[in-house]
């Protein structure tokens, strides 16, 4: 009975592990990269600890029952219904009681990654071989993206030739970028940091080279540069050669 | 009959090419799908080597991959090369060298004698089947003489393989032969198993390794058709202007990929179970021990993947745009592989338990494979777990995932089963010092290649990248990597001056070496002349291939 008690909380507590799992606050946003790291060594934990039991299993058994002469045969016993089935059930649960709490471990973290944040700031990127291009919305266009500390970024994304993928591995978050369809990513720049995205499907022979600069700044250095480019783009609005023959295909979408 | 028509058929009357073009022969058969695999892994295998110099330095643009492949022909670029190389690698290794070493050769040359059958249910048919896949791996290899090689991957993702510079049609054209000659040996295999076991033979005697061929080709019948259907439409959009995956046609990108790994996740059990069944034929003989929980193995393990395989592909799509609630659900599906795949384990392990273990150089390659098994299985768990992946998604993490499974363990257990089975092709033994030389070659140098590649893949090194100017930290990795890759190499060489040297001068052994119970060894000559056995082969109720004790 109290064996029986102890049990459904050791099931209860491993059921509830995942989805209650607290997470550093950063003024409501948690942040999906240091998440990700969180359930990566976890998991971490749990494959070395099977592994490590297969292999010393194994390792013993292959030691303990070498033969020491010639013409031995084993001496296995017999396989009963009751063996057959104990370690047919057991494992079974055991493996699967294991799945299901990586399930749940994946999905509390799945749920960080694809629920964006309300008010986050919203960039469209395009992707075209070999390059990758950001629309702020406002009609600045860049070739590289710059965002401010602090501020959830919601990325739409899209692809005007082949299938690219949008590599940002600082922030450990990668999604295709599709011809025909628009798919999404958002991360949480918590601090200034300059790094670059790279693209991550084959696309070509260019494929090794396609990446841009990746700015998260202050918020004040954002203002600025957003400043500059308004004030660039009303100057020279007439030559911007590459984003205005990207523009009608994604449009187009 | 007589007993002369049992010489050993290449000792006997002299070799004649017409007996090996013509032969309907099912241990033939095996051998011209042995010969036609090894081809394409040792040219795919170079590729590799290329590969590995091609990222041995940041920038490779004048580095040793020039030697290899930069110059192969003006008009490639290193990129191109490279990018050519990863092509054939991939395509060659899965479609031409582990589909058909297990499925073809180990199937053939096996099951039969396993199942105490004269032959397989259609001779021609299979001798069809052999030719079809032998014409296959020669249009892959006239990749290497037309000016525009494909450059797809093996995967062939459109819109890249509709504009691609590259040949698409020379990919279909070999996905379409050897699909066809997939779905062939399928048909033939199954009605083999189902109506021409010895009599007496039960479900439950049957060899692991027949039951594994027996799932794999119920997976190849289902699923091959769709690989051959996907391709071919590829094949209407690039050349006859259709718009199955173009959108600005209205097609949709995404349908490929569905319909490609729709395929293509199976096609890894197709290379997995039959590996897993070699593995136990030579684990039980060499332990002396019959199958620990053989049902729980067969029905459970064996049978629990075939009934899951067709439902966690979009695993290869984790990050590709798919909605989220079916990655979701196939992160679930994908991670109770752990269940059927687990309960083979297992039952692998302990057939070793109270065992008299002998180690030749069989068992050396099934020991390795009983850890290298562990290693791929289990980095396929974050893999399985959608929100994990979408960090090491296209990173060389994935890449040393499925080398540890299909380039390792599947290998190993295709070279362990050459080794076991060696007296039984030849009539000699290829147990030899030198092949001990070439397994710890081997074993050594692709654990230098791959581990490194697991450490970076985590740090973010990406896939089928020629070079990598922004991650110049990982150089040192991509050094030991292909210092493994020669190491590696180095051992292949040696195995295979050994299979040659041991088929002509090594020593002669008797026809049940190891000594087995199961019926290729107890009830025919090594190598078994034309209708296998001298008289038909009758088992008892209590018959099993696993009876030592």
């Amino acid at each position: 009975m109290r064996l029986n008690r102890k049990l459904w909380t050791a099931v209860a507590a491993l059921v509830w592990a995942g989805p209650s799992f607290a997470y550093e606050d950063t003024g409501g946003i948690i942040n999906p990269t240091t998440a990700w790291t969180d359930t990566w060594n976890d998991v971490l934990v749990d494959l070395f600890v099977i592994g490590g039991l297969f292999a010393a299993v194994g390792a013993y058994l292959l030691w303990r029952y070498r033969a020491t002469g010639p013409g031995q045969v084993g001496t296995a016993p017999k396989v009963n219904l009751d063996i057959a089935l104990a370690w047919s059930l057991v494992p079974a649960a055991l493996f699967m009681a294991d799945d299901f709490f990586l399930a749940a471990r994946g999905w509390s973290l799945w749920s960080i990654q694809r629920t964006v944040p309300a008010h986050s700031m919203e960039v469209n990127v395009s992707a075209s071989q070999w390059y990758f291009e950001f629309d702020y919305g406002n009609g600045v266009k860049s070739d590289q993206l710059v965002v401010p500390v602090g501020q959830p970024i919601v990325l739409r994304m899209t692809a005007t030739d082949v299938v690219h993928s949008f590599g940002l591995i600082e922030y450990k978050l990668k999604e295709d970028m599709l011809p025909g369809r628009i798919t999404h990513i958002w991360f949480y720049p918590d601090k200034p940091l300059e790094t670059f995205v790279t693209c991550v499907e084959f696309c070509g022979d260019g494929h090794s080279q396609m990446n841009a600069p990746v700015k998260a700044v202050l918020k004040a250095d954002f203002d600025k540069w957003m400043a500059e480019q308004l004030t660039k783009k009303k100057s020279a609005s007439l030559d911007a050669p590459r984003s205005s023959a990207a523009a009608p295909a994604a449009s187009a979408l | 009959m007589t007993a002369t028509t049992h010489l050993p058929a290449h000792e006997g009357a002299g070799f004649k090419i017409s007996e090996w073009v013509f032969t309907t022969d099912h241990k033939r058969i095996g051998v011209l799908y042995l010969f036609g695999s090894m081809a394409a892994f040792i040219v795919a295998g170079l590729m590799a080597i290329a590969i590995r110099l091609t990222q041995y330095n940041v920038m490779t643009l004048d580095g040793p991959v020039n030697y290899f492949v930069g110059d192969f022909s003006k008009s490639l670029t290193v990129a191109h090369a490279y990018d050519t190389a990863l092509y054939f690698h991939g395509a060659a290794m899965i479609l031409a060298f582990l589909i058909p070493g297990l499925t073809g050769f180990a199937a053939n040359y096996l099951v039969p004698l396993m199942i105490g059958a004269r032959d397989v249910a259609f001779p021609r048919i299979n001798a069809l089947s052999v030719w079809l896949f032998l014409a296959g791996v020669i249009m892959a290899l006239l990749t290497f003489v037309i000016g525009d090689k494909p450059d797809i991957m093996w995967t062939g993702y459109p819109p890249y393989s509709i504009i691609s510079p590259g040949n698409t049609a020379f990919y279909v054209f070999t996905v379409h032969l050897i699909g066809f000659s997939s779905i062939l040996g399928a048909v033939n295999f199954l009605v083999t198993i189902i109506y021409m076991r010895a009599p007496g033979m039960g479900w439950n005697q049957l060899n692991m390794f027949v039951w594994t061929i027996f799932a794999a080709f119920c997976i190849q019948i289902v699923f091959v058709p769709v690989l051959a259907s996907a391709v071919t439409l590829l094949l209407l959009d690039r050349y006859v202007g259709m718009g199955f995956f173009d959108p600005t046609r209205g097609g949709d990108v995404l349908l490929y990929q569905n319909l490609f790994w729709f395929y293509s996740h199976p096609a890894v059990y197709v290379i997995f179970l039959p590996a897993m069944g070699l593995l136990f034929e030579v684990i039980a003989c060499q332990a002396k021990n019959p199958i620990f929980n053989y049902k729980a193995a067969v029905y459970g393990g064996i049978g629990g993947t075939v009934a899951i395989t067709g439902e966690v592909w979009v695993h290869h799509l984790y990050i590709s745009g798919m909605p989220d609630w079916i990655r979701i659900g196939m992160m679930v599906t994908t991670l109770l592989i752990s269940v059927p795949v687990g309960l083979m384990v297992i039952s692998m392990f302990l057939t070793l338990y109270k065992g008299a273990i002998t180690f030749n150089v069989a068992m050396y390659y099934a020991v390795a494979c009983m850890f290298l098994i562990l290693v791929g299985g289990l980095t396929g768990i974050p893999l399985a777990v959608t929100s994990l992946t979408v960090n090491l998604a296209r990173t060389s993490y994935v890449h040393a995932h499925f080398h540890f499974i299909m380039g390792l363990m599947a290998t190993y257990a295709l070279f362990a089963a050459i080794y076991f089975w060696f007296p039984k092709l030849t009539g000699r033994s290829a147990d030899l010092p030198i092949a001990k030389a070439a397994f710890w070659l081997n074993l050594i140098g692709t654990q230098v290649t791959f581990w490194p590649l697991f450490i970076i893949g985590v740090q973010g090194m990406p896939r089928r990248y020629y070079s990598y100017p922004l991650f110049p930290q990982f150089e040192a990795y991509h050094h030991i990597a292909t210092y493994g890759a020669f190491i590696s190499a180095a051992g292949i060489t040696l195995m295979i001056i050994g299979w040659i040297y041991a088929a002509i001068r090594g020593p002669v052994v008797g026809t049940n070496p190891w000594g087995s119970k199961s019926l290729e060894w107890t009830h025919t000559t090594s190598p078994p002349g034309p209708g296998n056995f001298l008289k038909p082969v009758v088992v008892g109720p209590d018959w099993t291939p696993y009876d030592y004790h």
